[in-house]
């Protein structure tokens, strides 16, 4: 089957960048060509969707070309059940960035809308990469925009918080770079990944290379207890980089582990797999309570990410299809969740400047339709059903119960805890009577800001109430690597 | 005819997003309109399928796919038998009810916000979505087959309740009360998943009929991991939902403040529907229960404790409406002690005549309060028999029926459930039928009291608005005079409406509990707890069991409550306040509802937030990012600038340094073996 689908899920936004910042000093022209973008940029992975084949587990919509001979490495991209959907969330979001980001940027808009248009590409390059080496330039490009964006547009703190997430992501991701390098020793100068899936590799060197994996992996996830990045990181992050590193750069970690740990390191992910359900339960418990005493609201998001991150990590390492399955519903589900929760945030930080809980309270007299939407996300944040936070939490809560009776009763904490710290900080802000001067005059929404709200709404819902497509599109794929990772490979 | 079920939940939430999304287009009277049309539509289908499944037909049918997933299909459809089809009716009934008097009760609610609040602009309009969405998401999970469309009902109408508690969202007790409420029924929800995830493990299925036909099947297994037999895990899974749902000690404590919310809602949601919930769902898992007689006895005593205690603290509230939230908690556990004691069909029975007389009585409660101008203090009230003849009427009615003297409604089945729970032979029940009849004296007792004290004797409301009353600044018309009057025909015509049934709805005991109309939607291991066997034995009729029932200890145990109300609030209303003094400690104790409050606010809620700082400060700051992050960098720093010591410029100590280099090399180069 021959399609260039992917390699214009990758290149139409990043070429569209280079026209954006050919807009240079126009902020209209910026604007609307990077629109223009984004729309194309979603526009031509539609097709992914509509043409996949989901009774299909293998790559769908290859396309394989050689790129550097010498060693063997080769524009490789191809999509399966596991990996079609984030290309499809990662293109939707690119769109609801640029018009988030539409009056707020006054600085530099060319090359903030570059930036992001970039990064889309490159998430999506990295979604599709089955050349290891192809793989990993996306997985290290991705950093630059994201560092640049945080460095540029970020808050007052925004130097320590770009430096702090560029070095602990490089630092992991040096250790897969050890990793690749010997599996590509290993498979007779190969970096194929679905070769690599094949190799039989002993049991220390697959110990060593999980761990190596789990370094590039575990940081970008974030897993406890190296997730300090991502608060400090979303605090100085402009609205849309946060969002951007929410609803997609966290996914990159737990791809990597459906990509890279599980298939090519089996005996060593079930070896490990008792630390990782540790690590992830201590993620869902420990963060939600850290999560209840923040007292900024970006903060208070950014580690109820890290807690519901706690629970695809957990859906992964429990070799169920409810765990798995449910875990990348939730990844998607939380795609729209925290973007949303975010782009709340903004849309209140940019009428008052401050990001602090204390500094509001009733809100809802002001800005009536905001509140509504704000209640909609928050009660998907706390996993309400016929929301899509509910679909991937019941399906891991199913499949750790099944696994182990006192490892689903942890992970069900999550519903009080997220109930908790998610609901308090709504009633503190939204509820109660108005609560200074500021908040007495503030606006409600306009139609721009409801366009991107009312967007994300109907993806929350309908993924709510009918998450069986999603799950349809996974289904043969994960059922293929379970059956691959239940095979010894020593 | 499954269009028709279709309909039912649909009508509803087809009214609710007309009034809710386009609230300013429609305007008021056409959000009431429209949302009055739904239920009415959703009603008059609703008995439709009541009379269709009394001819004998029911329905157990998928509508779609929700999601399928290792090898477990989880869909939304509908299961249509007697004991939905009751549910259909009540919650449809009431909810049309209480949609037609809230046209008069929120009529000026733009005075419950203040003056500049955009949300209290279309007020009236949201009210009315949101009791509409509350009765589809009900009527989802009454008409569920399978568990995962009961828990997004029960979430569903958990949701509304929190937006409706919070309804008055300026005022910090009510909004505070939605999230207690919220976060106290989560805390049901997790045993609610545990016991339903056990299920799918075990059964593999979330679908009723096919985890019931392997109830006998679960309950001869363990639990792997704990070796906990089970079904009763499951059970006990559930129950704790039931019990955050249905307020069961300890899981009451959101109940009482949820009168922070509108009136209407009072009565729809936290006294005749909602918090029955739980009574439907083990009602409807009574396959389940059946099979564990620890779980069951763990039903009864819980019950037990609700019914007598809660019952004791309504004697001493003194704001009518959480006299009437008391009562219902008290109730509440009645129902509770009926599903221990296996008398499933009775609790479903008094499920249906309280939901009536329950609502009476918020309701007419609510009616005294329009017009006492948002006064729900009832020691201001006092003597309004005779300016709201209709509302007094209708008050009396419900609280005879929940008194439960004969012919209302609640005597047939209160005194269903006492004798289910004398006959029941599970452990505790010895307790539960003494906690059952101490309950009666003083539900005669506090029934009585709050229709003493509200309606007769001396005209406090005089007194209380002399030194002038502004807060609720009712202003439109009432004059000086503040005299009382009778509530418009929005309220009093559901008020009647509704005490029809708190009258007659007894009635039908013969039918309902003894003529196996349930038939296989509740099963009883007849053999194992044959309570309702044998009471259908010496069941001879509504006459014969009025005659029968003014005979035995209950009634006259009631009728003594009842006297002890008239004599302390129309013979010697000053004894009251002497009693309160002399008992001391006692009242305190009442008083603070125990203590319960305060101590989960202390230890629970104060607990989280300083296990978060603890581990925010202590974990997060001081160890990952002080010693580890931090730590790491500062080690890097103290390697560097150790390093540049040894990078001095000199070219003597670079050669010296070469030199003792060469000089290691060598002796190791020589000494080599």
């Amino acid at each position: 089957m021959s399609s260039h689908l992917l390699s214009y899920a990758i290149w139409v936004p990043i070429l569209g960048a280079f026209v954006v910042f050919a807009a240079g000093n126009s902020r209209n022209l910026a604007r609307w060509a990077a629109l223009l973008t984004a729309i194309a940029g979603f526009a031509v992975t539609i097709p992914l969707y509509v043409g996949f084949d989901v009774t299909q587990a293998g790559m769908q919509f290859v396309e394989q070309r050689p790129w550097m001979p010498r060693f063997n490495i080769e524009y490789f991209l191809g999509v399966d059940g596991i990996s079609v959907l984030f290309i499809l969330l990662n293109s939707f979001i690119t769109i609801l960035v640029v018009i988030a980001g539409w009056e707020v940027i006054k600085d530099k808009v060319a090359q903030y809308m570059g930036a992001f248009l970039i990064m889309s590409g490159v998430m999506n390059g990295i979604f599709c990469a089955l050349d290891a080496m192809l793989f990993y330039v996306f997985f290290e490009a991705s950093l630059i925009p994201m560092y640049i964006i945080i460095g540029i547009w970020g808050g007052p703190n925004r130097v320590y918080a770009a430096f702090k997430f560029f070095l602990y992501t490089l630092l992991g991701s040096l250790l897969m770079l050890i990793a690749l390098i010997y599996l590509f020793l290993a498979s007779g100068g190969s970096f194929n990944l679905l070769d690599w899936h094949q190799l039989k590799i002993g049991m220390t060197p697959q110990l060593l290379l999980f761990l190596a994996f789990l370094a590039a992996f575990a940081v970008k996830v974030p897993m406890w207890p190296v997730h300090t990045w991502l608060p400090d990181a979303h605090v100085e992050a402009p609205t849309g980089g946060s969002v951007v590193l929410a609803a997609i750069m966290l996914k990159l970690g737990a791809y990597g582990f459906l990509r890279f740990s599980l298939p090519i390191t089996p005996d060593a992910s079930h070896y490990f797999a008792p630390l990782i359900i540790a690590l992830s339960l201590i993620a869902v418990i420990y963060i939600g309570f850290v999560a209840l005493v923040q007292a900024d609201m970006k903060k208070l998001i950014a580690y109820s990410s890290i807690s519901h991150m706690g629970f695809v990590t957990l859906g992964f390492f429990i070799f169920n299809q409810l765990g798995v399955e449910g875990a990348l519903v939730q990844m998607i589900s939380h795609g729209f969740v925290s973007a949303a929760m975010f782009l709340c945030v903004g849309v209140m930080y940019d009428r008052m400047h401050s990001r602090l809980i204390a500094d509001y309270g009733g809100v809802v007299h002001r800005m009536p339709k905001f509140a509504g939407f704000f209640m909609l996300f928050a009660m998907a944040n706390a996993g309400l059903p016929a929301t899509s936070g509910f679909v991937g939490e019941f399906m891991v809560a199913l499949g750790a119960i099944k696994y182990h009776f006192w490892i689903g009763f942890a992970a069900a904490t999550t519903l009080v805890l997220g109930a908790a710290y998610t609901l308090w900080m709504y009633k503190r802000v939204i509820f109660g009577p108005v609560g200074n001067a500021h908040v007495a005059e503030l606006s409600d929404i306009n139609a721009r800001e409801i366009l991107f709200l009312a967007a994300l709404a109907i993806c929350v819902l309908a993924m709510g109430v009918y998450p069986f497509p999603f799950t349809e599109v996974m289904h043969a794929s994960v059922d293929n690597l379970l059956k691959h990772v239940a095979v010894s490979k020593l | 005819m499954k269009l028709l079920y279709l309909i039912v939940p649909l009508a509803p939430l087809l009214g609710a997003i007309i009034a809710g999304l386009f609230a300013r287009a429609v305007g008021r009277s056409g959000a009431h309109w429209v949302t009055i049309l739904g239920v009415m539509v959703s009603f008059i289908a609703s008995v439709i399928v009541f009379r269709d499944v009394m001819a004998g037909h029911t329905f157990n049918g998928e509508v779609y796919t929700w999601l399928e997933s290792g090898g477990l299909k989880l869909s939304i459809g509908f299961l249509i038998d007697p004991l939905t089809a009751v549910m259909m009716i009540v919650v449809s009934f009431v909810s049309l009810m209480v949609h037609v008097y809230t046209i008069g009760y929120m009529a000026h609610d733009e005075e419950n916000w203040p003056a500049d609040s955009l949300a209290g602009t279309n007020s009236y309009q949201r009210f009315f979505a949101y009791i509409s969405l509350f009765t589809f998401s009900m009527l989802m999970l009454v008409m569920s087959n399978n568990f995962v469309q009961l828990f997004f009902g029960w979430e569903a109408v958990g949701l509304v309740s929190y937006l409706l508690i919070g309804f008055w969202s300026v005022r910090p007790s009510a909004v505070y009360a939605n999230l207690k409420a919220f976060l106290v029924n989560r805390v049901g929800d997790f045993g609610f998943l545990l016991g339903i995830g056990l299920i799918a493990a075990y059964a593999g299925s979330l679908d009723y009929a096919t985890v019931f036909a392997k109830a006998k099947e679960l309950a001869a297994m363990n639990e792997s991991v704990t070796g906990w037999p089970l079904i009763t895990a499951i059970c006990i899974g559930l129950f704790i939902g039931a019990m955050g749902k249905s307020a069961q000690f300890p899981l009451h404590v959101w109940l009482p403040d949820s009168m922070e919310g509108p009136t209407p809602i009072s009565a729809l949601i936290h006294a005749a529907t909602m918090v029955t919930a739980g009574i439907f769902m083990v009602s409807r898992m009574s396959p389940l229960f059946e099979l564990s007689d620890t779980a069951l006895s763990l039903v009864i005593v819980v019950g037990a404790i609700t019914t007598l205690f809660m019952a004791l603290i309504a004697i001493v509230q003194t704001d009518i409406k959480r006299v009437v939230a008391y009562s219902t908690l008290s109730q509440l556990g009645y129902m509770t002690m009926a599903l221990g004691a296996s008398a499933y069909s009775a609790a479903i029975f008094h499920l249906m005549t309280h939901a009536f007389f329950k609502a009476v009585l918020f309701l007419g409660a609510g009616s005294v309060i329009i017009a006492m101008h948002h006064e729900q203090d009832m020691r201001k009230m006092g003597g309004l028999a005779k300016y709201m003849p209709i509302t007094y009427a209708t008050v009396l009615i419900g609280a005879i029926a929940n008194a439960g003297l004969p012919p209302f409604a609640g005597f047939f089945s209160k005194d269903s459930i006492i004798e289910a729970v004398h006959l029941a032979n599970v452990p505790g029940a010895g307790f539960a039928y003494f906690c059952a009849l101490a309950a009666v004296f003083v539900g005669g007792l506090y029934s009585f009291r709050l229709v003493f004290f509200a309606f007769h004797g001396m005209e406090r409301f005089r007194a209380a608005h002399a030194h002038g009353h502004d807060e609720h600044g009712h202003g439109h018309g009432h004059g000086a005079a503040h005299e009382p009057h009778e509530s418009p025909k929005v309220v009093t015509v559901p008020l009647i409406l509704l005490a029809i049934p708190a009258i007659a709805s007894g009635w039908v005991i013969g039918t309902m509990l003894y003529g196996g109309w349930f038939g296989n939607a509740i099963y009883i291991d007849a053999e194992a707890h044959p309570g309702m066997a044998t009471m259908a034995e010496e069941f001879h009729g509504v006459l014969a069991m009025m005659m029968h029932g003014v005979t035995t200890l209950p009634f006259w145990l009631a009728v003594s409550g009842a006297a002890l109300a008239w004599y302390l609030y129309i013979v010697r209303p000053d004894l009251p306040a002497v009693i309160k003094r002399k008992s001391g400690i006692l009242a305190t104790i009442l008083e603070k509802k125990y203590g319960l409050d305060e101590f989960n606010e202390w230890f629970f809620a104060g607990g989280a937030r300083a296990i978060g700082r603890l581990l925010w400060k202590g974990g997060d700051q001081t160890l990952i990012d002080g010693v580890a992050v931090n730590g790491s960098a500062r080690l890097v720093g103290w390697f560097a600038s150790a390093m540049r010591l040894i990078q001095s410029g000199y070219i003597y100590q670079y050669a010296f340094s070469m030199i003792i280099g060469v000089f290691v090399l060598l002796t190791l180069w020589m000494n080599r073996t």
